[in-house]
């Protein structure tokens, strides 16, 4: 939507990570999974990014690729860094990657796993400050006090133990263990997927809070349609490792160009037990990514596929300034957006 | 415990919590401000037998390491006119009047039919049982000169050829007891050095073999396949029957301690292997690694102390097998020999069935073995219990 | 209004868990009803209960946890067609009678459909299962019957997924396999608990048809337990509302979402997303957390986290469930005119 000073702070061009599938005694590799094929999208400064996709559809590979927690096949993530420049994170060399990371975060789905149970809050939230040598000794112990007061932790609980907080009280934790480091941008994969309703909207609010005062940049990975439409500001779709919607979050949601998104945001439950609307119910399950169909992913599931749709691969186009759709008839089709 | 079936947002880790930790049924800031190891003893605590377990090995050890000072004779002395006495009993009253512990006399008779020596106590005659007397003198670990004993027969008794048998005498009238606290220091030390030795090459071949993957884990895969398909005892009479027989007893100690290493690490090694890859997986290493901490850094802060507890209790699993491997070799001969005193060596010379009936009292360390190798796998059973206290 | 239109009747039910940290009142005095054909749906957030309630009904309450306390009536239909209540409360847990219920007239629907079929019986050996149990058949009319209802639950070519594994199945599939396991003895209710909440939503959108088209084909009741108010919105005839092992609410699905009475039900409608074109509002939140279960607040047990509390009442006196216009039920004392009424006057009079 809207694009402060037109700045960008991530560009993600044709990322590709293809895992080797191995068999037998001698591990020989036997095939490929595409987990994500071709993916591109921008993050203008300041804006939120919501990747959504149903499960194995790559869009957690992409978020890990984007920090090179897993290092991608092939493409360009492009992150304008303030005093670096541009980099490409995929072939940064570890000095550069080093000063990368200090401006990249991740925010995981599991808040039990992502917390190493063994070590205080304080060690937790500390340990970037003093691995990346920001501060040290008391200056650590304020530091990390400030950054639990602002997630809304009380600072006396840093000699405690994950094990003493709840999943939304440890989610916020490492909300705090992300925002140590003054990030510019935050990877948030599934952050409220876990917790329940009352905890989410509070982490909802707090990361919009947060992403104000501090001027963060989000990609914001979930599967969750109302949650994504509440916080993003451009919308991209995925399926079976490609992209196949692009577009602000209006656009897409009230617009959308691509029968998938429309098959999607048909299935978005309303708590309300009047708006009884016409739900788009798909034949069959998302395919294999080991085997995808021929032509469009999507065709043996779609209502509207024609013959080219089993033959050609559609191209990600422009169809309305600042919307892509990867659909032979996505000019044509007139689809159902939500309301 | 998935007891109420939350989805994963709310479960709560069970933890254990003491009972005087609760105030009110609330767990108190002590319970969320505990670390690892509080939590482990904690639930520890709670599995009584492995308690058990863990008293008896500790009682154990401190009989093996004192053993000089707690038997009271040099346990290669011998005496030929007790051989085969059997276990003696201490008294406290004689004829029901307190006496304080007092042991009866001997009478040696020989068996009119059988021509067998039996001996009877003598109710005529009282041996008082004294504590710190002077008796054969020892080195304390090598070092420590002294004739001190915990308990004996008074000096005066002593020089008259009288003696204690509380576990009764060999076929040269060598006293069970003492024979049986030194065994105790060479069948227990095999156990511990020999774990350690396996840890070591365990954990070294282990973690490349989980951390660095690929060839070297396909490589170090195959070895501990092909080492544990070889039958254990035949491998090992094998080797040990290779042992050049000139070598000392000390030689032949650590080789067969090596012996035993060198198949006992390839469990360990799997531990380690299987608990890198589970904890590789964990979102906070992959978190550690995105704020730029260094490998080593991520194996000795995040990744050592999620499998030290593990490590631990596995270790303690796999002692009974070293002391069983020891015992076994020994008793086959093929281990330890005489002079040198361990329990497979003792249970070696109770090998003919014309002792074992004759005098059963020697087949008194096999017990010992049985509740030692209890005890470690009770106590292995708690460790491994309480290892993880963050288990969902 | 007949007495006949009831198929299951609980009143106080209560189930306790003795833990290490104490005793987990887990569904502490739960009343309501299901009719025939009806859905009912449970919805609440973590460690309300709600799984708990559901596995008390068959009597699989995992351990150490117990139902205390309480009746359930089930009206069961003979051959003969008259009907009589059999307290499942008072069965023994593995008992013949409750075996005899148990799939046949009552079964189950889980979250996960990985765990819920073995995975070293083929499906159609599991499907089978219970209608020779249940029935006298022979084995090929029973395969007749499972091949039947597979293919009524909308698995493509159900004679080939008979014989497959359950892992060969994709998780809708399987879940679709779980349903027709359940359905096959053609029982009077229908359990599911969160049956939904492990899919994908296209998948979700697929299975919660399914399971409508069902109900109205064999005439089943449905209690389904969900935290997701959408699905609540979308299947539910009637719905109670739970919050750490209590009832807080009960009402029909329209005047639940359009005149919630209970504070917890309006913070929970509130506080979810819901997609419109005016959006970067803050959600309203309820605050705090959810409370440890072995430390129940006392009165009532929402007072710490409520919006509408009243010192001196909310946190004292446990409310009763007040009955409003139309069959609504709310547990609160926001609905009793005389406790409301001293605490308006209070302030002025200070």
């Amino acid at each position: 939507m809207a694009e402060p000073n037109g700045n960008v702070i991530l560009e993600v061009q044709d990322l590709k990570k293809h895992f080797p599938i191995k068999r037998g005694f001698l591990n020989k590799v036997v095939g490929q999974v595409k987990a994500v094929d071709g993916v591109s999208f921008q993050v203008p400064t300041g804006t939120t990014l919501g990747l959504v996709g149903e499960s194995g559809c790559g869009k957690t590979t992409t978020s890990r690729c984007i920090l090179r927690a897993i290092s991608p096949t092939g493409g360009k993530v492009l992150f304008h860094d303030e005093k670096l420049g541009v980099v490409d994170v995929v072939t940064a060399d570890k000095a550069t990657l080093r000063q990368l990371r200090l401006n990249m975060q991740l925010i995981f789905q599991d808040p039990f796993s992502s917390l190493n149970p063994r070590m205080t809050l304080l060690d937790i939230v500390g340990e970037p400050l003093i691995i990346n040598r920001v501060a040290r000794g008391r200056a650590v112990e304020e530091r990390v006090a400030e950054l639990l007061a602002r997630v809304g932790l009380r600072p006396e609980y840093m000699r405690r133990y994950p094990h003493a907080f709840s999943g939304g009280q440890r989610q916020r934790i490492g909300i705090a263990r992300a925002l140590a480091l003054n990030p510019r941008l935050v990877v948030a994969d599934e952050p409220v997927s876990a917790l329940d309703v009352s905890i989410q909207a509070q982490t909802l609010n707090l990361l919009q809070d947060l992403q104000a005062e501090f001027n963060l940049s989000y990609i914001f990975v979930a599967h969750d349609l109302s949650v994504v439409q509440h916080i993003s500001d451009n919308v991209a779709v995925m399926y079976v490792g490609r992209l196949v919607e692009y577009a602000t979050n209006e656009e897409l949601f009230f617009n959308p160009k691509h029968p998938y998104t429309e098959a999607l945001l048909s299935s978005v439950r309303r708590p309300d037990p009047l708006s009884k609307r016409e739900r788009i119910v798909l034949e069959g399950d998302v395919p294999d990514p080991s085997h995808p169909p021929t032509g469009c992913y999507f065709h043996p599931r779609c209502r509207y596929a024609k013959d080219i749709c089993q033959s050609e691969t559609p191209p990600l186009l422009e169809v309305s300034p600042g919307h892509m759709a990867a659909c032979h008839f996505a000019t044509e089709l007139t689809l159902q957006g939500v309301g | 415990m998935s007891l109420l079936s939350r989805p994963a947002g709310n479960k709560k880790v069970p933890i254990p919590v003491p009972e005087e930790k609760l105030k009110e049924g609330t767990p108190k800031e002590q319970v969320f401000v505990a670390s690892q190891w509080q939590l482990m003893w904690w639930r520890f605590r709670k599995h009584h037998l492995a308690i058990l377990g863990t008293s008896l090995i500790a009682v154990f050890y401190l009989l093996a390491i004192f053993c000089e000072f707690l038997s009271p004779y040099d346990p290669n002395a011998f005496e030929r006119r007790y051989t085969f006495v059997p276990p003696q009993a201490i008294h406290f009253f004689h004829e029901g009047v307190w006496e304080g512990p007092f042991i009866y006399g001997l009478e040696r008779a020989r068996d009119p039919e059988t021509y067998l020596i039996t001996y009877q106590p003598d109710t005529e005659v009282r041996y008082p049982v004294e504590f710190f007397v002077q008796g054969d003198s020892y080195k304390m670990w090598g070092l420590l000169e002294s004739s001190r004993h915990l308990f004996g027969l008074s000096s005066d008794v002593n020089a008259r050829g009288l003696r204690i048998y509380l576990l009764g005498t060999d076929r040269l009238g060598r006293d069970m007891f003492s024979r049986v606290l030194y065994g105790a220091r060479i069948s227990l030390s095999i156990g511990l050095i020999g774990v350690f030795l396996s840890f070591v090459i365990g954990i070294f071949m282990g973690g490349i073999s989980g951390y660095f993957g690929g060839m070297p884990d396909l490589i170090i895969q195959r070895i501990i396949e092909f080492l544990r398909s070889i039958p254990t005892i035949p491998l090992w009479m094998g080797l040990s029957a290779a042992l050049p027989r000139d070598w000392s007893s000390l030689q032949r100690y650590f080789a067969i301690v090596l012996l035993l290493s060198l198949i006992g690490w390839t469990g360990l090694a799997r531990v380690v292997r299987g608990r890198f890859l589970a904890v590789r997986e964990e979102d906070y290493v992959t978190a550690a690694l995105l704020q730029n901490a260094s490998e080593a850094r991520i194996i000795l802060r995040h990744m050592l102390p999620s499998f030290f507890s593990y490590i631990i209790a596995s270790l303690t699993l796999a002692i009974p097998g070293m002391i069983l491997g020891e015992t076994s070799l020994s008793f086959l001969g093929l281990g330890l020999r005489p002079p040198i005193i361990s329990w497979g060596v003792l249970l070696q010379e109770a090998q003919n069935l014309q002792t074992v009936a004759l005098a059963p009292w020697l087949l008194i360390p096999a017990i010992f073995v049985v509740i030692a190798i209890l005890s470690f796998n009770f106590m292995g059973d708690g460790l491994r219990d309480a290892a993880d206290p963050y288990k969902r | 209004m007949a007495n006949d239109e009831i198929l299951l009747d609980v009143k106080g039910l209560k189930t306790q868990f003795a833990l290490e940290e104490g005793t987990v009142r887990a569904v502490d005095g739960v009343d309501f009803t299901v009719k025939r054909g009806k859905t009912l749906c449970v919805v609440g957030e973590s460690g309300c209960g709600k799984s708990v309630t559901a596995r008390a009904i068959l009597g699989i309450v995992p351990s150490p946890g117990k139902v205390v306390d309480g009746q359930m009536l089930f009206y069961k239909e003979d051959e003969n067609g008259s009907v009589r209540p059999i307290d499942l409360a008072t069965l023994r847990p593995n008992g013949q009678e409750i075996r005899s219920i148990r799939g046949a007239e009552i079964s189950m629907v889980f979250q996960e459909p990985m765990t819920s079929f073995s995975p070293v019986y083929k499906i159609g050996h599991q499907i089978r299962e219970p209608i020779l149990i249940h029935q006298q058949v022979s084995k090929a009319e029973a395969r007749e019957i499972a091949i039947d209802m597979l293919r009524r639950c909308g698995l493509p070519r159900p004679e080939r997924v008979f014989d497959q594994y359950p892992w060969e199945l994709s998780g809708g599939m399987r879940q679709r396999a779980m349903i027709a396991r359940a359905l096959v003895c053609r029982p009077s209710l229908l359990i599911a608990d969160e049956p939904t909440t492990a899919l994908d939503v296209t998948t979700e959108t697929q299975i919660l048809e399914l399971m409508k088209e069902l109900q109205d084909e064999l005439g089943m009741a449905i209690l389904f337990i969900t935290h997701d108010l959408g699905v609540v919105a979308e299947v539910a005839e009637e719905v109670i509302v739970m919050y750490l092992g209590k009832v807080v609410e009960r009402a029909d699905v329209i005047s639940l979402f359009y005149e919630a009475k209970h504070p917890y039900t309006q913070a929970l409608l509130r506080s979810i997303p819901t997609i419109s074109k005016e959006r970067r509002h803050r959600l309203d939140t309820i605050e705090g957390m959810v409370p440890d279960p072995y430390n129940v607040p006392s009165g009532c047990p929402f007072h710490p986290r409520c919006p509408a509390f009243m010192p001196g009442i909310c946190d004292v006196i446990e409310p009763p469930i007040y009955a409003l216009e139309k069959g609504h039920l709310a547990r609160c004392h926001l609905y009793n005119e005389e406790l409301v009424g001293n605490v308006m006057d209070e302030p002025a009079s200070s």
